[in-house]
């Protein structure tokens, strides 16, 4: 028995993409698998360690909790989507990579996306804001030290950048 | 860790959503999702449709009246914490709503859905109870409202029947001379915690006429236990010793791998001084 | 003049592709690849009566399924034994499908091939096994009992037996004025990286060759055990190691059965496959660690001074032995640390349960060795009413005092004898951090406000870059730019940067003309792995003597070039140069004149062609010279360096909850001169956060019947941010090891070793009560007041 597929279009990045998925290929693998955006990351499919994060109308959602066919129709942002227009780091990746807030790297595209919607929400935050933050996503790897220095930098970044546009 | 096969279907309405959970007995609805995926994912649910009621309309509101919240089926919870009138008139919803899981499961997944799934760990659930509240369901004879006292009949099974879809839940507002507050304790932040309790009181003049306290993960469904009569009308170190003893009469704690029946009985005991006090603290400055 | 790279901040080149999202993990690569699952015991203890694939073969979309029957040759054999030991008397591997019996829940039985993951699930399920289910043994009091057995064939579950010794410790215990008993318990873990592990694999039928891309720490142990289980010749097979998302040590096991069944499938249906393991799989299948009992005899002076040690421990391998005794081994010698005991005598059981299997996670048996040592110094401290760091201080090895030997066989067969260190120096620095001389102030403070707070030390002494070797290519192209490979593989510890740091500094080249290459068989056929804190000691010191080499050919052609002495020639940003004139040439035009060409292909390598260079009387290449500009070299260390660290933490101790909350944390760290300051601190960093789940967060909980209960995220408690400590005060002592050219130890480790002996002091100091077994929760906490509380037992 062939199993359906459904005919869907996903904005990602920008970029509509088709594809042709079953109902039960989670968001996180359409990404991964059938357009080829292999920057988010599969951590644990049930939720918990957040590397699948990106973007749903800007919000953080976990891709391994989403069906490719409910995501038809929303904006989805990736790790992919995070540089600036003329291919440099975005702040958040900029301020990773000064403050070594990574090491291995697979947790990563989950916490850049969630900071870069929280900081779009709390331009400057404290510490204690930059941790809650990211509250919400397992990293193995750096001990969360210099994630939370990254948060607080990339804040400051965005605010340069907005300063300057302004 | 893959779901097993299903049929999909996103109805455009309501309407639409009923005949397909009333065409497939094996149908289940999927809202947020935060619960239902890993389910899914680890094959420890496999339904045979799943009916997307993300495309239905008029069903993401959050309306706040002098009477209390009501809240659609399609409002996230990250959407009821943000609202400044829901704290106004129920601060009991946010202040349980913060300790939803993390931030990023709160963007999708929905309140409604939360009540629906009736872990007797979960937070609104026992909000709902706490508050005698009420969830609005839709079904194929239309539309009725069913009492939280009728809710949640085990653990983790509601009343709701198989054909019918939870559409608003609500929540009653603080009533007057009344303070409420909540508090858990997990093994981490934002994990499910070993206890939690919510407690509202309510003062006439300086005497506590009404006091009720809800709990977490100390019972197999959402647990409410009135404590008016051990208070005996007063917070003191004794009333509330008294009723955290009345409230351990009634709860049956369990053992599991992170903490024993005999801490989760210590922590309600603890979590029972200190909310009843801070809901106290709170009637008080609501009346002054 | 070039800046020294060696002990600066620099920021990673990893780091561009990773936040991008471009790097390249194992399952990014071969998007058309077909996907494997496999079918894992759901029982611990089984007898395997028959298993009915018929179903399967019907399912659309799948390619093959395969149980122990399919298997062929060396492939239906038992996995090896990667690491033998004479006191391994019992040692048992599993096979890469199960064969007649299960002896853990996740077990390997059936592999299934098909177009995508989920269809290959969806086959799984089809599969069906009639078992005949036997005993589980579970947990180190089961396996010691010996009432039912793993393996038939070995009476009382005991792989192995283990003794070791310096001295007549049982003479100098009973001579003793003080002695003491402590019995010390350690759970299970898990390493658990963030990415599972992985296999893919294509056959290439044009040329007859297997690529395989995993998620490996060594890429040529896989490539080795890849070739003899398919019966292939080393040169048909190429492994590559892509980024990896961490490792902490599960992923030096190899091969796993995943690792030989993936090449064994694409080799079969000529597609390329894929595994991808899953979080549960990695709980059920992959490995554990830790799990140990210790019962300890001490003997001691009147001051504290430790007269004789004598320590007696179980250890829980789980269900095989693929990896040998290297943990319990580790245990058995690491526990002595920084402190010189009278006499020592130590002894263990390896024993068998049915879970899942042992094998080093991130200080691989210190942690527990640590715990043993720590407490009891506490113990002894707290008999004779002394200061814990002066018990401490008592004890060390003095400074001058190496190289110290503690007169026992280290994990690497070689003698445990430490190369340099100064814990006096080290004890100084962490009780400043600390401020470990008021803290009795600050008790008193607290306790005014009603809370109440513990301070605890732990001190440690990591073997580290152990051998036998590593070897590395360096590799001037004609455009300047330098490329390196070493055989050893990355997980996250920035390899690329560090090993370009200590090439910039050698060859006088910029930072960003040095391209690092890891674990790719291709580049670099000769290599051992890493694990045990061995990366920047063994590649480190390789690439610096292959650069050397390059080096000293770079300067004796451009001396020629120049006509000028190699003394007098200096390299600096790639120019070699007369010093004090301007008399110079670049590197590339080096490399362009080191190798003479027939035939040009651009305006550089006309330079180079037969008019143009040499003497038309003498070959073109020197007798003794080869074309090219290379430096190739091993480096293969006597022993292993010996890096050291003292940890300190205040905690909380809720009065009302018992949550345990952690005030402050402090780290001296020792691992000779830093490559990357930038690095090492986050390496310290992310070793104490898996210290802090170590010690208070995360457990494997089985039941009875050998069923993992928390095989999940949401359950196996990995720290948050909002579990660590919010900040961590680290110093640096720098003791140059004189083992290597750079004077470099380990410090992978480190910061995960001294985690529970530290914590259980801190909590012992605010509670008063005797801490002996680790993690410890809140629940546990609380019974423990409990059961020590006045009167416990008449109010029960």
């Amino acid at each position: 028995m062939t199993e359906q597929t459904h005919e869907i279009r996903l904005n990602v990045n920008g970029v509509e993409h088709e594809a042709a998925v079953p109902a039960r290929r989670l968001l996180s693998d359409a990404l991964r698998h059938d357009l080829g955006l292999t920057g988010t990351h599969v951590g644990c499919e049930h939720g918990v360690c957040g590397a699948c994060t990106v973007l749903v109308d800007g919000q953080p959602m976990r891709s391994c909790l989403m069906f490719a066919v409910s995501a038809a129709g929303h904006e989805i942002t990736t790790v992919e989507g995070l540089a600036r227009p003329d291919g440099e780091l975005g702040p958040v990746q900029q301020a990773f990579r000064e403050c070594h807030g990574l090491q291995c790297g697979f947790c990563t595209p989950g916490f850049l996306t969630t900071i870069t919607a929280g900081i779009a929400e709390n331009p400057d935050p404290t510490e204690d804001e930059a941790r809650d933050m990211v509250a919400g996503n397992l990293c193995r790897c750096t001990g969360y030290q210099n994630i939370v220095k990254a948060v607080c930098r990339a804040a400051e970044l965005a605010r340069a950048d907005e300063d300057g546009a302004a | 860790m893959k779901p097993a096969p299903f049929d999909y279907v996103r109805p455009g309405s309501l309407e639409e959503a009923l005949q397909a959970l009333a065409g497939h007995p094996g149908a289940k609805v999927l809202a947020g999702g935060q619960s239902l995926v890993p389910l899914l994912s680890m094959r420890l649910a496999a339904p045979a449709v799943l009916v997307d009621i993300n495309d239905l309309p008029d069903l993401d509101h959050v309306r706040v009246s002098a009477d209390g919240v009501r809240i659609g089926a399609l409002a996230r919870h990250a959407a009821v914490l943000r609202d400044p009138d829901v704290a106004r008139v129920q601060p009991l919803v946010p202040l349980a709503l913060a300790n939803v899981a993390h931030a990023t499961i709160r963007n999708r997944g929905t309140t409604v859905g939360s009540l629906v799934h009736a872990d007797a760990a979960a937070e609104m659930p026992m909000v709902l109870r706490l508050l005698d509240g009420s969830l609005d369901v839709a079904g194929p004879g239309g539309r009725r409202t069913i009492p939280v006292a009728e809710l949640y009949v085990g653990p983790l099974e509601s009343s709701l029947h198989h054909d019918e879809i939870a559409v608003e839940a609500f929540f009653p507002a603080l009533a007057p001379h009344t303070g409420v507050a909540f508090e858990e304790i997990a093994r981490r932040h934002g994990d499910y915690a070993m206890c939690g309790v919510a407690a509202v009181v309510t003062l006439d003049g300086d005497r506590v006429v009404q006091a009720r306290a809800g709990y977490l993960s100390v019972s197999d469904v959402p647990a409410v236990i009135d404590l008016t009569d051990a208070l005996g009308g007063e917070v003191t170190e004794a009333s509330l010793a008294a009723a955290a003893d009345a409230a351990l009469e009634q709860l049956e704690p369990e053992t599991d791998i992170h903490a024993t029946a005999d801490y989760r009985a210590h922590l309600a005991r603890v979590l029972t001084a200190r909310v009843v006090t801070a809901a106290h603290e709170n009637a008080r400055e609501a009346r002054s | 003049m070039t800046t020294k790279m060696m002990g600066a901040k620099v920021q990673r080149v990893e780091d561009d592709r990773l936040v991008r999202g471009t790097g390249r993990y194992v399952d990014d690569v071969a998007p058309d690849a077909l996907h494997a699952a496999v079918l894992r015991s759901p029982h611990a203890h089984a007898r395997i009566v028959s298993i009915d694939v018929d179903a399967v073969l019907d399912v659309e979309g799948v390619h093959a399924v395969w149980t122990h029957e399919d298997l062929e040759g060396a492939m239906a054999d038992p996995l090896p034994l990667l690491i033998p030991h004479p006191t391994l008397t019992h040692g048992r591997t599993q096979y890469a499908l199960a064969k007649d019996e299960v002896n853990y829940v996740g077990e390997a039985i059936a592999f299934v091939v098909a177009d995508d993951r989920y269809v290959a699930e969806d086959a799984l399920a089809q599969i069906v096994v009639e078992y005949d289910l036997l005993p589980a043994v579970v947990g180190i009091e089961a396996a010691r009992s010996g009432a039912q057995l793993v393996h038939d064939d070995v009476p009382g579950n005991v792989a192995a037996r283990m003794e070791q010794s310096n001295g007549d410790a049982a003479a100098a215990i009973a001579a003793a004025p003080h002695t003491l008993s402590l019995d010390l318990h350690i759970e299970r873990s898990a390493c658990m990286p963030m990415e599972g592990r992985g296999t893919v694999a294509r056959w290439d039928p044009d040329q007859n060759r297997l690529q395989v891309w995993t998620s490996t720490q060594t890429s040529t142990g896989v490539r080795a055990a890849v070739a003899a289980k398919l019966g292939l010749d080393l040169g048909q097979v190429d492994v590559i190691t892509p980024d990896v998302g961490g490792g902490f040590g599960v992923k030096i096991v190899h091969p796993w059965p995943e690792e030989l069944l993936v090449p064994l499938a694409a080799q079969r249906l000529g597609r390329a496959v894929k595994f991808t393991e899953d979080r549960r799989e990695h709980f059920i299948s992959s490995a554990h660690e830790r799990a140990q009992v210790h019962h300890v005899e001490v003997g001691f002076d009147d001051e504290g001074r430790v007269l004789g040690l004598d320590v007696r421990f179980w250890h829980d391998h789980g269900a095989y032995t693929p990896y040998g005794l290297i943990v319990p081994i580790i245990t058995s010698t690491q526990l002595l640390g920084p402190y010189k005991p009278g006499a020592y005598h130590v002894q263990f059981d390896s024993l068998y349960t049915n879970t899942v299997i042992v094998t080093p996670y991130r200080g691989a048996g210190r942690p527990q060795g640590c715990f043993v040592m720590e407490r009891t110094m506490d113990a002894i401290a707290a008999e004779l009413g002394k200061d814990r760091a002066d018990v401490r201080a008592l004890n060390f090895i003095q400074p001058d005092e190496f190289p110290y030997d503690q007169g026992l066989i280290f994990q690497d067969g070689r003698e445990l004898t430490y190369d340099s260190g100064d814990y006096p120096a080290m004890l100084d620095k962490i009780k400043e951090l600390v401020d470990w001389d008021h803290f009795e102030d600050f008790r008193a403070a607290k306790a005014a406000e009603g809370k109440r707070v513990g301070l605890g030390l732990a001190c440690y002494v990591e073997g580290t870059g152990v051998g036998p070797y590593e070897g590395a290519h360096v590799h001037i192209e004609t455009s300047g730019k330098v490329k390196v490979a070493t055989g050893l593989t990355s997980q996250g510890q920035g390899h690329q940067t560090a090993f370009a740091q200590i090439v910039a500094d050698e060859l006088g080249v910029r930072f960003e003309d040095v391209e690092i290459t890891t674990g790719d068989t291709r580049r670099m056929p000769y290599a051992v792995g890493t694990f045990a804190s061995r990366a920047a000691v063994m590649s480190g010191s390789a690439i610096h003597l292959a650069a050397k080499r390059a080096k000293e050919k770079a300067l004796r052609i451009a001396a020629d070039a120049l006509e000028a002495d190699i003394e007098d020639l200096e390299i600096v940003d790639g120019v070699v140069s007369v010093k004090g004139t301007d008399s110079s040439i670049p590197l590339g035009t080096v490399a362009v004149l080191s190798n003479p060409l027939r035939y040009a292909f651009d305006e550089a390598s006309k330079a180079a062609t037969q008019f143009n260079v040499g003497d038309p009387t003498k070959p073109p290449v020197a007798e003794d010279d080869e074309p090219g500009l290379e430096g190739k070299d091993f480096y293969s260390p006597p022993r292993s360096t010996f890096a050291s660290g003292m940890h300190a933490v205040i905690v909380e101790t809720d009065v009302d909850t018992a949550e345990i909350r952690i005030l402050k944390y402090a780290v001296v760290h020792d691992c000779g001169h830093l490559i990357n300051p930038m690095i090492v601190e986050g390496q310290i960093h992310g070793g104490v956060a898996q210290g802090v789940g170590g010690a208070l967060y995360e457990r494997m909980a089985y039941d009875e019947s050998g069923q993992l209960l928390n095989a999940s995220f949401m359950d196996f408690l990995m720290p948050y941010v909002t579990e660590v400590p919010t900040s961590i005060e680290i110093d640096h002592l720098e003791t140059p090891s004189p083992l290597n050219p750079l004077g470099i130890k380990g410090a992978g480790e480190a910061g995960v070793i001294p985690g529970s002996a530290a914590f259980a002091a801190a909590i012992e100091d605010a509670e008063r009560l005797p801490i002996t077994a680790m993690p410890i929760s809140p629940s546990e906490l609380f019974a423990l007041r409990a059961a020590h509380a006045p009167h416990a037992q008449e109010s029960k």
